[in-house]
């Protein structure tokens, strides 16, 4: 599970698997929080580079940590998200709310 | 015409989401079906799933069944529990509506199912189980451009994330 959560600073980077579905997603959400909370992340990056299929638990996961950084005052953003997963995320209403991008933001 | 049918039973582990899901777009492969085509009907198999072991049994082990037919161009899947079953179906099936918002879930698995399929029936008796069927036509390729962007129609109203508590547009990194 180490490569799959990257920490710079307060920023978390999520490498997401293939797919994204709600045998993968509750792992992965466990793990995430228990980070957020002991390294006092700022800022969670979900890095879509290898993920090819995502369901409605992928949007769900999205959503909760969504709104826990909100609430702590951080950000979440989509990273390097092909054109299925952008369909998925446009469907489910989630470019409204986060940032998506297609490649790697430059860092600031 | 062209027909074929077939029917598995496993047991609703999560690890067995991916297993179905991927046993039904290997089927649906004799349709000639496009890229897009496949990823839709696995999403919509994958939503049908997860609710029977999520909801259905809530977390019991027990049997789930999908058979799935190829009638001409026409994918029919049908997904059937024996658990807890549906009081109010309109109710659940409404976007956002979920009773287990505790476990991170969205209430859009069967607004995907709805944009991601043709057609989708519920049927569900409290204490009996939940019967989803749900059909796709596979465009023949010469007559449809893949990706035509249609089936996202559906979802309109689903951008109403943006007005849910909790959640605003701005994302606040500038």
């Amino acid at each position: 599970m180490n490569s799959v959560f990257t920490i710079t600073g307060t920023v978390m980077n999520i490498h997401l698997p293939a797919e994204v579905d709600h045998h993968n997603s509750e792992r992965l959400c466990e793990e995430a929080d228990r980070l957020i909370r002991k390294k006092h992340i700022r800022c969670v990056l979900f890095d879509f580079s290898d993920t090819a299929f995502m369901d409605s638990s992928g949007v769900g996961m999205l959503i909760v940590r969504y709104k826990t950084m909100r609430f702590m005052g951080g950000t979440v953003l989509a990273v390097n998200v092909g054109e299925r997963m952008n369909r998925i995320l446009t469907m489910a209403g989630i470019c409204k709310i986060m940032d998506i991008y297609e490649d790697m933001p430059l860092k600031r | 015409m062209n027909q074929n049918e077939m029917k598995l039973e496993f047991d609703s582990r999560s690890c067995n989401e991916s297993f179905v899901r991927v046993a039904v777009a290997a089927f649906l492969t004799q349709l000639n079906p496009t890229l897009e085509e496949v990823a839709d009907v696995k999403t919509a198999v994958s939503e049908a799933v997860t609710n029977a072991i999520i909801h259905g049994y809530e977390g019991r082990v027990e049997k789930i069944e999908i058979s799935c037919r190829i009638l001409s161009d026409v994918m029919e899947v049908e997904v059937s529990d024996t658990g807890c079953g549906i009081a109010d179906v309109k109710q659940a099936m409404e976007p956002l509506f979920t009773t287990k918002a505790e476990c991170d879930r969205a209430g859009m698995g069967f607004a995907f199912m709805e944009a991601f399929m043709d057609t989708l029936e519920v049927e569900s008796a409290p204490g009996r189980g939940t019967r989803i069927r749900m059909s796709k036509r596979i465009a023949r390729r010469q007559s449809q451009a893949p990706g035509d962007g249609r089936r996202s129609e559906p979802l309109r109203d689903m951008e109403v994330f943006a007005k849910q508590p909790g959640i605003s547009n701005e994302t606040g990194n500038s």
